[in-house]
Protein backbone atom coordinates (compact mmCIF):
# COMPACT_ATOMS: atom_id res chain seq x y z
CA UNK A 1 0.00 0.00 0.00
CA UNK A 2 1.86 3.61 -1.31
CA UNK A 3 1.70 6.62 1.00
CA UNK A 4 -0.99 8.30 -0.64
CA UNK A 5 -3.49 5.53 -0.46
CA UNK A 6 -2.59 5.02 3.64
CA UNK A 7 -3.24 9.11 3.69
CA UNK A 8 -6.75 9.00 2.04
CA UNK A 9 -7.57 5.80 3.66
CA UNK A 10 -6.97 7.49 6.89
CA UNK A 11 -8.98 10.42 5.73
CA UNK A 12 -12.08 8.51 4.84
CA UNK A 13 -12.29 6.20 7.25
CA UNK A 14 -11.57 9.43 9.74
CA UNK A 15 -14.69 10.83 8.85
CA UNK A 16 -16.84 8.37 8.55
CA UNK A 17 -15.68 7.75 12.86
CA UNK A 18 -16.43 11.38 13.05
CA UNK A 19 -19.75 11.24 11.45
CA UNK A 20 -21.06 7.77 13.99
CA UNK A 21 -19.06 9.94 17.07
CA UNK A 22 -21.46 12.59 16.43
CA UNK A 23 -24.47 10.41 15.64
CA UNK A 24 -23.70 8.72 19.39
CA UNK A 25 -23.39 12.32 21.27
CA UNK A 26 -27.12 13.06 19.80
CA UNK A 27 -25.26 15.87 17.66
CA UNK A 28 -26.15 15.00 14.11
CA UNK A 29 -29.43 13.46 13.35
CA UNK A 30 -29.55 10.01 11.33
CA UNK A 31 -31.72 11.59 8.39
CA UNK A 32 -28.50 13.68 7.72
CA UNK A 33 -26.03 11.36 8.86
CA UNK A 34 -26.91 8.66 6.21
CA UNK A 35 -26.16 11.40 3.38
CA UNK A 36 -22.55 11.95 4.79
CA UNK A 37 -22.01 7.97 5.73
CA UNK A 38 -22.65 6.96 2.29
CA UNK A 39 -20.35 9.40 1.17
CA UNK A 40 -17.13 8.83 2.95
CA UNK A 41 -17.98 5.02 2.24
CA UNK A 42 -18.20 5.60 -1.24
CA UNK A 43 -14.97 7.61 -0.74
CA UNK A 44 -13.03 4.58 0.86
CA UNK A 45 -14.54 2.35 -1.58
CA UNK A 46 -12.97 4.57 -4.18
CA UNK A 47 -9.10 4.61 -2.11
CA UNK A 48 -9.35 1.23 -1.47
CA UNK A 49 -10.25 -0.06 -5.16
CA UNK A 50 -8.45 2.20 -8.13
CA UNK A 51 -9.54 -0.48 -10.53
CA UNK A 52 -12.73 1.10 -9.52
CA UNK A 53 -12.63 4.38 -9.76
CA UNK A 54 -10.86 3.53 -13.23
CA UNK A 55 -13.35 1.72 -14.49
CA UNK A 56 -16.02 4.42 -13.76
CA UNK A 57 -14.12 7.11 -14.60
CA UNK A 58 -13.39 5.75 -18.30
CA UNK A 59 -16.68 4.31 -17.96
CA UNK A 60 -17.88 8.39 -18.50
CA UNK A 61 -15.42 9.29 -20.43
CA UNK A 62 -12.95 10.99 -17.88
CA UNK A 63 -9.93 10.13 -18.66
CA UNK A 64 -8.04 11.49 -15.61
CA UNK A 65 -9.76 9.17 -13.20
CA UNK A 66 -8.71 11.40 -10.05
CA UNK A 67 -11.41 13.82 -11.24
CA UNK A 68 -14.07 12.01 -11.19
CA UNK A 69 -13.46 12.37 -7.29
CA UNK A 70 -13.65 16.20 -7.59
CA UNK A 71 -16.24 15.60 -9.77
CA UNK A 72 -18.47 13.36 -7.08
CA UNK A 73 -17.29 15.76 -4.30
CA UNK A 74 -18.04 18.77 -5.83
CA UNK A 75 -21.81 17.41 -6.67
CA UNK A 76 -22.20 15.81 -3.48
CA UNK A 77 -21.74 19.08 -1.49
CA UNK A 78 -23.85 21.17 -3.65
CA UNK A 79 -26.95 18.51 -3.26
CA UNK A 80 -25.89 18.88 0.36
CA UNK A 81 -26.13 22.42 0.18
CA UNK A 82 -29.00 22.53 -1.58
CA UNK A 83 -30.74 20.24 0.71
CA UNK A 84 -29.67 22.74 3.80
CA UNK A 85 -31.39 25.44 2.26
CA UNK A 86 -34.49 23.54 2.05
CA UNK A 87 -34.37 22.60 5.80
CA UNK A 88 -33.41 26.21 6.34
CA UNK A 89 -36.48 27.26 4.29
CA UNK A 90 -38.62 25.21 6.28
CA UNK A 91 -37.54 25.67 9.32
CA UNK A 92 -38.20 29.58 9.29
CA UNK A 93 -41.35 28.72 7.98
CA UNK A 94 -42.28 26.76 11.53
CA UNK A 95 -40.68 29.54 13.05
CA UNK A 96 -42.40 32.03 11.45
CA UNK A 97 -45.74 30.37 12.15
CA UNK A 98 -44.78 29.58 15.93
CA UNK A 99 -43.96 33.17 16.71
CA UNK A 100 -47.35 34.37 15.46
CA UNK A 101 -49.25 31.68 17.49
CA UNK A 102 -47.27 32.95 20.16
CA UNK A 103 -48.66 36.63 19.64
CA UNK A 104 -51.99 35.78 19.47
CA UNK A 105 -52.10 32.95 21.94
CA UNK A 106 -50.58 35.72 24.53
CA UNK A 107 -53.39 38.03 23.31
CA UNK A 108 -56.08 35.47 24.43
CA UNK A 109 -54.82 35.11 27.52
CA UNK A 110 -54.38 38.86 28.15
CA UNK A 111 -57.76 39.13 26.99
CA UNK A 112 -58.92 36.31 29.21
CA UNK A 113 -57.36 37.76 31.72
CA UNK A 114 -58.65 41.55 31.61
CA UNK A 115 -62.17 39.59 31.41
CA UNK A 116 -61.76 37.72 35.16
CA UNK A 117 -60.34 40.72 36.55
CA UNK A 118 -63.37 42.88 35.79
CA UNK A 119 -66.10 42.53 39.08
CA UNK A 120 -68.45 40.31 37.47
CA UNK B 1 -70.82 44.03 10.34
CA UNK B 2 -67.00 43.61 12.65
CA UNK B 3 -64.38 45.63 11.16
CA UNK B 4 -60.77 45.79 12.21
CA UNK B 5 -57.61 48.15 11.50
CA UNK B 6 -54.80 46.19 11.55
CA UNK B 7 -51.44 48.74 12.75
CA UNK B 8 -47.99 47.26 12.09
CA UNK B 9 -46.10 48.55 14.17
CA UNK B 10 -41.95 48.42 14.61
CA UNK B 11 -40.11 50.97 17.33
CA UNK B 12 -42.92 53.59 16.37
CA UNK B 13 -43.76 54.84 20.14
CA UNK B 14 -43.59 58.51 18.81
CA UNK B 15 -45.71 58.25 15.71
CA UNK B 16 -48.48 55.60 17.15
CA UNK B 17 -50.10 58.21 19.55
CA UNK B 18 -51.19 60.30 16.39
CA UNK B 19 -52.24 57.01 13.97
CA UNK B 20 -54.47 56.14 16.65
CA UNK B 21 -55.77 59.54 17.51
CA UNK B 22 -56.36 60.39 13.71
CA UNK B 23 -58.25 57.02 13.72
CA UNK B 24 -60.57 58.08 16.80
CA UNK B 25 -63.82 58.40 13.87
CA UNK B 26 -63.02 54.78 12.54
CA UNK B 27 -65.98 52.33 13.37
CA UNK B 28 -64.18 49.50 14.08
CA UNK B 29 -61.90 47.57 16.45
CA UNK B 30 -57.84 48.95 16.32
CA UNK B 31 -55.21 46.27 16.67
CA UNK B 32 -51.80 46.95 16.65
CA UNK B 33 -49.40 44.71 15.43
CA UNK B 34 -45.65 45.21 17.57
CA UNK B 35 -43.62 43.56 15.78
CA UNK B 36 -40.89 42.80 18.28
CA UNK B 37 -39.98 46.76 19.28
CA UNK B 38 -37.81 47.63 21.55
CA UNK B 39 -39.42 50.67 22.40
CA UNK B 40 -42.58 51.64 23.78
CA UNK B 41 -44.49 51.34 21.11
CA UNK B 42 -47.00 48.30 22.49
CA UNK B 43 -47.26 49.91 26.44
CA UNK B 44 -48.42 53.54 23.99
CA UNK B 45 -50.50 51.69 21.74
CA UNK B 46 -52.28 49.87 24.71
CA UNK B 47 -52.76 53.15 27.13
CA UNK B 48 -55.10 54.35 23.84
CA UNK B 49 -57.15 51.88 23.86
CA UNK B 50 -55.88 49.90 20.77
CA UNK B 51 -55.68 45.94 21.23
CA UNK B 52 -52.20 44.93 21.29
CA UNK B 53 -50.73 41.90 19.82
CA UNK B 54 -46.82 41.53 20.12
CA UNK B 55 -44.19 38.92 18.43
CA UNK B 56 -42.03 37.95 20.48
CA UNK B 57 -39.20 38.94 17.90
CA UNK B 58 -39.35 40.95 14.66
CA UNK B 59 -40.62 39.01 11.91
CA UNK B 60 -40.75 41.83 9.39
CA UNK B 61 -44.23 43.66 7.72
CA UNK B 62 -45.22 40.82 5.93
CA UNK B 63 -45.47 38.64 8.97
CA UNK B 64 -46.69 41.36 10.79
CA UNK B 65 -49.39 42.26 8.68
CA UNK B 66 -50.42 38.30 8.21
CA UNK B 67 -51.04 37.99 12.09
CA UNK B 68 -53.54 40.80 12.22
CA UNK B 69 -54.96 38.82 9.29
CA UNK B 70 -54.98 35.43 10.90
CA UNK B 71 -56.62 37.35 14.25
CA UNK B 72 -59.36 39.42 12.28
CA UNK B 73 -60.04 35.44 10.77
CA UNK B 74 -59.99 33.84 14.46
CA UNK B 75 -62.11 36.26 15.45
CA UNK B 76 -64.73 36.50 12.97
CA UNK B 77 -64.13 39.85 11.26
CA UNK B 78 -66.35 40.86 7.84
CA UNK B 79 -63.58 43.24 6.94
CA UNK B 80 -59.85 44.25 7.73
CA UNK B 81 -58.21 47.71 6.37
CA UNK B 82 -54.22 48.16 7.01
CA UNK B 83 -53.52 51.26 8.12
CA UNK B 84 -49.51 51.67 8.62
CA UNK B 85 -48.14 52.83 12.19
CA UNK B 86 -45.68 55.64 10.71
CA UNK B 87 -47.83 57.77 10.02
CA UNK B 88 -48.31 58.03 6.19
CA UNK B 89 -51.83 57.03 6.14
CA UNK B 90 -54.67 59.36 6.73
CA UNK B 91 -57.54 58.67 8.79
CA UNK B 92 -59.82 60.53 6.43
CA UNK B 93 -59.06 58.49 3.51
CA UNK B 94 -60.44 55.02 4.69
CA UNK B 95 -63.93 55.25 3.77
CA UNK B 96 -62.06 55.79 -0.07
CA UNK B 97 -60.41 52.40 0.60
CA UNK B 98 -63.49 50.74 2.65
CA UNK B 99 -66.32 51.81 0.38
CA UNK B 100 -66.10 48.99 -2.46
CA UNK B 101 -65.17 46.15 0.14
CA UNK B 102 -68.21 47.09 2.19
CA UNK B 103 -70.49 47.68 -0.84
CA UNK B 104 -69.45 43.69 -1.89
CA UNK B 105 -67.80 44.70 -4.98
CA UNK B 106 -64.42 44.28 -4.23
CA UNK B 107 -62.01 41.54 -2.22
CA UNK B 108 -59.20 43.44 -2.60
CA UNK B 109 -58.79 47.52 -2.25
CA UNK B 110 -55.25 48.96 -2.77
CA UNK B 111 -55.37 52.66 -1.93
CA UNK B 112 -52.76 54.07 -4.60
CA UNK B 113 -51.02 56.98 -4.77
CA UNK B 114 -49.86 57.53 -8.03
CA UNK B 115 -53.32 58.27 -9.30
CA UNK B 116 -54.69 61.73 -10.00
CA UNK B 117 -55.20 63.24 -6.91
CA UNK B 118 -52.73 61.37 -5.32
CA UNK B 119 -48.80 62.41 -4.15
CA UNK B 120 -45.45 62.07 -6.23
CA UNK B 121 -43.03 59.50 -4.60
CA UNK B 122 -39.15 59.23 -5.09
CA UNK B 123 -37.68 58.05 -8.36
CA UNK B 124 -36.31 54.71 -7.11
CA UNK B 125 -39.83 53.72 -5.72
CA UNK B 126 -41.03 55.23 -8.53
CA UNK B 127 -39.18 53.12 -11.19
CA UNK B 128 -39.99 50.08 -8.81
CA UNK B 129 -43.59 50.32 -9.20
CA UNK B 130 -43.51 50.71 -12.84
CA UNK B 131 -41.37 47.32 -13.31
CA UNK B 132 -44.06 45.83 -10.63
CA UNK B 133 -46.90 47.51 -12.74
CA UNK B 134 -46.05 45.95 -15.67
CA UNK B 135 -45.21 42.22 -14.34
CA UNK B 136 -48.25 42.18 -12.32
CA UNK B 137 -50.12 43.87 -15.91
CA UNK B 138 -48.00 40.89 -17.50
CA UNK B 139 -49.10 37.98 -14.77
CA UNK B 140 -52.78 38.58 -14.00
CA UNK B 141 -53.58 41.19 -16.26
CA UNK B 142 -54.30 43.40 -13.48
CA UNK B 143 -53.95 47.54 -13.65
CA UNK B 144 -52.32 48.48 -10.23
CA UNK B 145 -50.67 51.68 -10.86
CA UNK B 146 -49.28 51.65 -7.03
CA UNK B 147 -48.31 48.10 -6.38
CA UNK B 148 -45.99 48.73 -3.46
CA UNK B 149 -49.00 50.64 -1.44
CA UNK B 150 -49.16 49.15 2.26
CA UNK B 151 -53.07 51.01 2.32
CA UNK B 152 -54.83 48.66 1.91
CA UNK B 153 -58.63 47.11 2.91
CA UNK B 154 -59.09 43.48 3.05
CA UNK B 155 -62.84 41.64 2.43
CA UNK B 156 -63.67 38.24 4.36
CA UNK B 157 -62.26 35.71 1.46
CA UNK B 158 -58.97 37.90 1.41
CA UNK B 159 -58.50 37.49 5.16
CA UNK B 160 -58.93 34.04 4.76
CA UNK B 161 -57.03 33.83 1.91
CA UNK B 162 -53.73 35.74 3.31
CA UNK B 163 -53.74 34.14 6.62
CA UNK B 164 -52.58 31.06 5.07
CA UNK B 165 -50.28 32.38 2.07
CA UNK B 166 -49.14 35.76 2.89
CA UNK B 167 -45.13 36.25 2.18
CA UNK B 168 -42.55 37.87 4.95
CA UNK B 169 -40.54 40.15 3.74
CA UNK B 170 -41.89 42.49 0.82
CA UNK B 171 -45.48 41.26 0.19
CA UNK B 172 -47.69 44.33 -0.95
CA UNK B 173 -46.19 43.12 -4.59
CA UNK B 174 -46.89 39.25 -4.17
CA UNK B 175 -50.17 39.81 -2.34
CA UNK B 176 -51.84 41.14 -5.32
CA UNK B 177 -50.76 38.34 -7.28
CA UNK B 178 -52.02 35.40 -5.26
CA UNK B 179 -55.55 37.26 -4.70
CA UNK B 180 -55.91 38.10 -8.15
CA UNK B 181 -55.21 34.32 -8.97
CA UNK B 182 -57.11 32.86 -6.41
CA UNK B 183 -60.08 34.79 -8.55
CA UNK B 184 -60.71 37.49 -5.97
CA UNK B 185 -61.75 41.16 -7.14
CA UNK B 186 -58.36 43.63 -6.77
CA UNK B 187 -59.69 47.04 -7.26
CA UNK B 188 -57.24 50.03 -7.40
CA UNK B 189 -58.55 53.47 -5.63
CA UNK B 190 -56.74 57.05 -5.68
CA UNK B 191 -56.08 58.56 -1.83
CA UNK B 192 -54.01 60.92 -0.47
CA UNK B 193 -50.82 60.32 1.83
CA UNK B 194 -49.05 62.07 4.26
CA UNK B 195 -44.69 61.99 4.14
CA UNK B 196 -43.75 60.38 7.32
CA UNK B 197 -44.45 62.04 10.69
CA UNK B 198 -40.73 60.20 11.78
CA UNK B 199 -38.16 57.61 11.07
CA UNK B 200 -36.68 56.37 7.71
CA UNK B 201 -38.99 54.16 5.34
CA UNK B 202 -38.29 50.55 5.80
CA UNK B 203 -36.99 49.98 2.22
CA UNK B 204 -33.16 51.52 1.81
CA UNK B 205 -31.85 51.95 -1.65
CA UNK B 206 -29.29 49.40 -0.87
CA UNK B 207 -32.48 46.81 -0.10
CA UNK B 208 -34.46 48.06 -3.37
CA UNK B 209 -32.42 45.71 -5.74
CA UNK B 210 -33.02 42.70 -3.47
CA UNK B 211 -36.52 43.48 -2.94
CA UNK B 212 -36.54 43.89 -7.07
CA UNK B 213 -35.22 40.73 -7.52
CA UNK B 214 -36.87 38.69 -4.59
CA UNK B 215 -40.70 39.89 -5.66
CA UNK B 216 -40.09 38.96 -9.20
CA UNK B 217 -38.62 35.37 -8.83
CA UNK B 218 -41.84 35.06 -6.54
CA UNK B 219 -44.15 36.68 -8.94
CA UNK B 220 -42.68 34.57 -11.65
CA UNK B 221 -42.49 31.53 -9.83
CA UNK B 222 -46.23 31.71 -7.86
CA UNK B 223 -47.36 32.16 -12.09
CA UNK B 224 -45.63 28.37 -12.14
CA UNK B 225 -48.04 27.29 -9.64
CA UNK B 226 -51.24 26.33 -9.81
CA UNK B 227 -54.37 27.95 -9.10
CA UNK B 228 -54.56 28.92 -4.87
CA UNK B 229 -57.66 27.45 -3.23
CA UNK B 230 -58.90 30.22 -0.71
CA UNK B 231 -59.86 27.66 1.94
CA UNK B 232 -62.37 27.00 4.52
CA UNK B 233 -63.93 29.26 5.78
Amino acid sequence: MDWTKTVSLALSVGIFAFVIWLVRERRLREKYALLWLSTSLFLILLTVSRRLLEVAALSIGIYYPPSLLFLVGVLFLLLVGIGHSVTLSRLSESNHNLAQEVALLRKQIEDGKAKDDKPS
Amino acid sequence: MKILAIIPAYNEAENIRAVLEDLRSFRGDLLVVNDGSTDATAAVAKSHGAHVISHPFNLGIGGTVQTGLKYAHEQGYDLAIQFDGDGQHRGDQVFKILDLVLRGEADLVIGARTLPGGYKMGITRWFGSRIFHCLIKFLSGKTIEDPTSGFRCYGKKTIRLFSRFYTDDYPEVESIITAARSGLRVVEVPVLMRGRLSGNSSITRRKSAYYMLKVTLAMVVDAMRGRQPIGES
